[in-house]
């Protein structure tokens, strides 16, 4: 009776209690699992503090084959950033590129990344930007980087207990639009989550954001918030793009976003230009505007930390 | 001054007139500059017939490809240009596959000594 009495007269109040719980959950969550990403600033403490963790670095739009004032040297500049890889004082798991590898998509263009970016001795996992798959069949691409990967080259993988989806949304592009992921990988998203704990650490490469930076610039992917929507139970999601050529980071909710710079050419902030155009800057200046990031997890806190670093300061 | 001025407009539209009355059917070619990632003219309005003309000034490559599959250009670099002949009439979207924001129309007007 006491009991009956007790349950039945709980009911509501428990309701209210376990939704209270939910989003003290989410909190619990966020600072438990981590999910909050700090840029440290110097490397090498992070590097340092990370012993025992995952590390894994980020290099993105190297366009090889790009010969304009803005950086008309991108291969020398990609040498650089690898050289800062290769005198890490902690080798890296592994590295991702999130794509413009090319400039125009031509055989001489991967060849050279590949020369200058295999001298790093670290697996690398691609995912394509716009100017790598200019060939109508993408077939130059997924013939280096796609294969395995489905329809244009998406693909996961598991690393230290973190799960890693390497996305595309820049194929099949539409009038008017900005980047997009499309209706069969969106529905792969979904199924490849499917089951996974939600203490399981998710990170996201692509190569366009994944949240709206710039619309007028098509800055940003028009579906990404049906993929973002699959990713909300996760207490730590982190989102890692290129593209606009220049260090950008928000958090929203669990989810951190944040854009690496390029190691060819710098672009302008959103809207501070005519148009997205290269930046031309003095040669003394443009190695502070180049560079790569350093993402390092932390078992136990699970904390994770992004340190972008120029290629000059 | 002002006078003379008139009479000289006066003949550049009667050599206009002319031409066109001559000439109905006689092919023109027009240019698209691409600039800043715009298409100048955004909308453009030809007679059937015209061959146009994309010309890329950017120092990033951007393509002409049709919304409905009726031409489509190569990735156009620095100063590379891409052409093609509105033979038909019609309103032809397109678009730059590698910047969708980029858009752009060609309006094709029956010629002359058509219809």
């Amino acid at each position: 009776m006491t009991t009956h009495d007790h349950d039945h007269g709980e009911g509501p109040s428990r309701r209210k209690v376990l939704e209270c719980m939910t989003w003290a959950g989410t909190g619990v969550l966020w600072t438990i699992s981590g999910g909050v990403p700090h840029s440290l600033g110097i490397i090498d403490e992070a590097l340092a503090a990370d012993a025992k963790g995952l590390t894994f670095l980020q290099i993105s739009d190297s366009h090889m084959g790009f010969d304009k004032p803005a950086n008309p040297n991108v291969k020398s500049t990609l040498e650089e950033a690898i050289g800062r890889i290769k005198a890490l004082p902690a080798k890296p798991a592994f590295m991702i590129h999130t794509g413009d590898i090319t400039h125009l998509s031509k055989v001489k263009e991967f060849d050279d990344a590949e020369q200058i970016i295999s001298q790093a001795k670290l697996d690398v996992n691609y995912v394509p930007g716009e100017h790598d798959i200019i060939d109508p069949e993408i077939k130059l691409y997924k013939e280096r980087y796609g294969r395995g990967a489905k329809g244009p080259g998406y693909y996961s993988f598991d690393a230290n207990g973190v799960h890693f989806m390497g996305l595309v949304n820049v194929a099949a592009l539409k009038a008017g639009g900005m980047g997009s992921l499309g209706d069969e990988q969106l529905a792969w998203i979904e199924a490849d989550l499917k089951g996974r704990s939600t203490s399981t650490p998710i990170v996201v490469f692509a190569h366009i954001p994944l949240w709206t930076v710039y619309p007028q610039w098509g800055w940003g992917t028009e579906d990404s918030e049906r993929a973002l929507s699959y990713m909300k139970r996760f207490g730590s999601v982190t989102v890692l793009n290129g593209h606009i050529h220049q260090v950008m980071q928000k958090v929203e909710g669990n989810v951190t976003f944040h854009t690496a710079r390029s190691t060819a050419f710098p672009q302008p902030a959103p809207g501070s230009a005519p148009s997205a155009g290269p930046l031309k800057v003095t040669d003394d200046k443009l190695r502070t505007m180049l560079g790569i990031a350093s993402i390092a997890f932390e078992q136990g806190d699970q904390r994770l930390a992004i340190v972008d670093t120029p290629l000059a300061s | 001054m002002n006078f003379g001025k008139n009479i000289a407009l006066g003949a550049i539209g009667l050599a206009v007139v002319a031409a066109i009355a001559i000439g109905p059917v006689r092919a023109e070619e027009v240019e698209v500059k691409i600039d800043n990632f715009v298409y100048n003219p955004q909308t453009l309005t030809v007679k059937a017939g015209t061959t146009v003309t994309w010309v890329n000034h950017d120092d990033i490559p951007h393509t002409a490809t049709s919304k409905t599959g009726v031409f489509r250009s190569k990735a156009l670099d620095t100063d590379d240009k891409f052409s093609f002949t509105f033979a038909t009439a019609g309103t032809f979207p397109y678009f730059c596959a590698l910047h969708p924001h980029m858009t752009g129309t060609i309006v094709v007007e029956a010629g002359s000594g058509k219809s």
